[in-house]
């Protein structure tokens, strides 16, 4: 059961076309992450499903019924460029955002003590947003997008603006509402932390879904067959064996032994690889390289804009 | 709806409860009040006692065999509680004068009666009233002269001389017309008006722009829709603005009362003495007028002008043109990205405004001209001209003029809210860049 299906959405601006007939589809519980480059449509995408704007032409479902106002009180949304009403008091002002969502004064009361405490921001309560740090407006905002148990999550680059520590609590907030049911969807730059937390990712760049899928299928489909290949023995031996089905990409020292990196071609297997190591070199290990979301965020990108060119 | 309500609720409150709004609200009727109590007690108390030396140089006659001889002006003056006066046929030199307890000398050359004329000498510049009081005497006193020597009896010359007053009577009605103060009045209406729609549209654009450049419009527009968001907001500010404009209204009411009694018991005995100062200096032409003149204003304050129309005009005109302003102040909002640029877009929007007032003020020497209907019909200046014409009052006549350009005020604003609302929703989340009226033109093109 997908939460978020977006079929065939075109959205184009006076100057430019934001998104040209992207279909996602973002699974129950799943920690969706949504990559591409600045500029690529993520953002106009992300407003699309929060209603903001609609697209031209393809059709939103959430929970299989095609979107509609009606949903808003079940999506959570954190913009990128965040902000609140410096001149307001917090609690005041998340009270407010709260009911603007649907939940009463009463609830909303309730939730957010609940999530000050967690927090432990308790004391800030009666603090005008002017006085706090940009970090600490910034947990505030994380709070009132979550405050009404949205069963769908949508966070715009989560982390930009949190250092370390608060970035680490914001992380686990986010797996922790993971396993609790919700839904999350987030944009963001740091492939790192998609490795870490997300399950699922989609890739749009120029407009265009490049890649979809579970992070291991992904990664999987990204995998060319390269081996790192640890072994004790003379370099220069190993490189003279290989013959044209293997290519040595690189090489370096560690702990005293050579690792090669070697990718097979014309469908070499790793048996063939070790069947030629093993008669010049004492092999250690040998470890399959498996593609990192950088390594294929930039391959994805590079490879699309060479196309274009 | 109930989202919108939630928004009104919102701008209501954080601006009722700023506390330039509280300072505003009492200090207005403080200010307002006291400038009107200050009229009252300078045009009243001018309480400075005048003691004047009377020089009188002209020959000293006597009136008959009996009496002794006597010149003109010699204790023919008649004194009252601040006018005091001392007579003297030579003149003090203007040292003496300086070092003397008179505070005016009054200097009649020998043929004053041929040659009107006199030197009023002063150490501190008199009143105007003290001035007009003293000519008034002077003049007496040598038409009684004239009139003795031409051998008119007084109660002759007093039949003779005429004060003629022009009533301007309306063919219609018959009813003397008083539109020119009538359209005064009006004219106030107006100002208020004015002021509030530039005061209250501007906090709309700045609420806009302050949603804007602190990011939170993308939150709370994923909640409610844009269109929702810009009028709460214009709705609450109204809100604001009917609630100052209530609360100085009584503020200033009671301030008033306050003030008034404060300073009624003075006032009472400076009306009179004004009075007696009145009847003094018009003893010689006993003229009842001014007895008819302040009636008059009674009259025209309590009845000429229809007040329940009036104010409901106010409430209507004041709504209308608040609206239809300030959803294109909040256009404009959503349009800049900082208050430096707003300038360009401003522009359009105040000409207009400043328009009307200045058309407003034409209203008040030509009421009935052609430019004066026309822009009472335009909804961009109607809400400030019409005020005028509203003072006036309609007849049977002509009050179509008034219901079209009520027609034409609410099918202004809500052209003017539904092109706000579609520059509002694709501006708010446009940053960084500087927007052009072809670009403007676009967005109202824009499909949401």
């Amino acid at each position: 059961m997908d939460v978020l299906k977006v079929e065939n959405i075109t959205k184009a601006y006076a100057n430019h076309i934001a998104l040209n007939d992207v279909s996602l589809s973002v699974p129950k519980g799943s920690i969706y992450g949504l990559l591409g480059p600045n500029g690529a449509g993520k953002t106009t995408l992300i407003r699309i499903v929060n209603q903001i704007t609609g697209p031209d032409s393809g059709k939103v479902f959430f929970n299989g019924e095609p979107l509609s106002p009606k949903h808003v009180s079940r999506i959570g949304y954190l913009p990128e460029e965040r902000g609140l009403y410096k001149k307001m008091k917090v609690g005041e002002q998340a009270l407010y955002l709260a009911q603007l969502k649907g939940m009463s004064k009463k609830d909303a009361n309730e939730k957010l003590k609940e999530w000050f405490k967690r927090f432990e921001i308790e004391g800030w309560w009666d603090k005008k947003v002017e006085e706090l740090s940009k970090g600490m407006a910034q947990k505030v905002q994380f709070i009132t997008t979550v405050m009404h148990e949205p069963e769908f999550i949508i966070l715009d680059e989560p982390f930009s603006g949190f250092d370390p520590i608060n970035a680490n609590l914001i992380k686990g907030e986010i797996k922790r509402l993971s396993e609790n049911g919700t839904t999350i969807m987030l944009s963001t730059h740091n492939m790192g932390s998609v490795e870490e937390i997300c399950s699922h990712i989609g890739l749009i760049h120029n407009s265009v879904k490049m890649l979809e899928g579970s992070i291991g299928t992904v990664r999987d489909a990204y995998k060319e067959g390269v081996y790192d290949l640890q072994f004790q023995g003379d370099m220069i031996s190993i490189t003279n064996a290989m013959w044209t089905n293997f290519e040595l990409i690189d090489h370096w020292k560690r702990d005293g032994s050579q690792i090669a990196r070697i990718k097979l071609l014309n469908k070499s297997t790793v048996n063939d690889l070790l069947a030629v190591a093993i008669a010049v070199i004492k092999v250690e290990a040998v470890n399959e390289v498996i593609p990192s979301m950088n390594d294929i965020f930039i391959k994805v990108v590079e490879n699309k804009s060479d196309s274009h060119e | 709806m109930n989202k919108t309500n939630l928004i009104i609720q919102r701008e209501y409150l954080t601006r009722v409860r700023k506390k330039s709004f509280i300072i505003m609200t009492f200090l207005g009727p403080v200010f307002i009040a006291g400038l009107m109590s200050l009229g009252i007690y300078l045009g009243m108390s001018d309480s400075s006692v005048y003691n004047v030396l009377v020089v009188d140089n002209t020959p000293q006659i006597s009136a008959d065999s009996l009496s002794q001889p006597k010149s003109l002006f010699w204790k023919e003056f008649k004194e009252t509680p601040q006018m005091k006066f001392q007579y003297t046929h030579d003149a003090l030199t203007n040292a003496e004068f300086d070092s003397s307890a008179y505070s005016l000398m009054l200097v009649m050359r020998e043929d004053i009666v041929t040659f009107p004329e006199a030197e009023l000498v002063f150490r501190k510049l008199p009143s105007v009233k003290a001035r007009s009081y003293i000519k008034s005497q002077v003049e007496k006193v040598i038409e009684n002269e004239k009139l003795k020597l031409n051998a008119i009896d007084k109660r002759v010359y007093d039949s003779i001389r005429t004060d003629v007053e022009i009533l301007s009577v309306d063919s219609e009605d018959g009813g003397t017309s008083y539109k020119q103060e009538q359209a005064m009045v009006g004219f106030g209406f107006a100002v208020l008006i004015y002021f509030f729609i530039f005061l209250y549209g501007v906090q709309v654009m700045r609420g806009v722009m302050e949603e804007k450049s602190s990011r939170i419009v993308e939150v709370i527009i994923s909640s409610v829709k844009p269109f929702q968001l810009m009028m709460g907001k214009i709705i609450g500010i109204a809100l604001v603005g009917l609630t100052q404009f209530l609360l100085w209204v009584i503020l200033t009411g009671i301030i008033f009362t306050v003030v008034s009694g404060l300073i009624l018991p003075d006032a009472a005995t400076m009306a009179e003495q004004v009075q007696a100062t009145q009847v003094a200096a018009e003893q010689a032409t006993s003229d009842p007028m001014n007895q008819a003149v302040i009636s008059d204003m009674a009259e025209l304050f309590l009845f000429r002008i229809n007040w329940p129309l009036m104010l409901g005009m106010f409430l209507f005109y004041f709504l209308g043109g608040y609206l239809l302003y300030a959803s294109l102040f909040a256009a404009v909002g959503a349009a800049v990205d900082n208050e430096t640029d707003t300038q360009q877009f401003m522009m359009p929007i105040t000409i207009p405004l400043i328009f009307g007032f200045i058309v407003a003020q034409f209203a008040l020497t030509n009421p009935e001209g052609g430019a004066v209907f026309w822009f009472s019909q335009i909804p961009f200046t109607s809400p400030i001209v019409m005020m005028v014409r509203v003072a006036m009052g309609f007849d049977a006549g002509t009050v179509w003029q008034l219901a079209l350009s009520m027609a034409l005020l609410v099918a202004g604003f809500i052209g003017a809210v539904w092109m706000a609302g579609k520059i509002y929703r694709v501006g708010i989340l446009m940053y960084g860049k500087k927007i052009t009226y072809k670009e403007l033109w676009k967005w109202m093109r824009f499909n949401s």
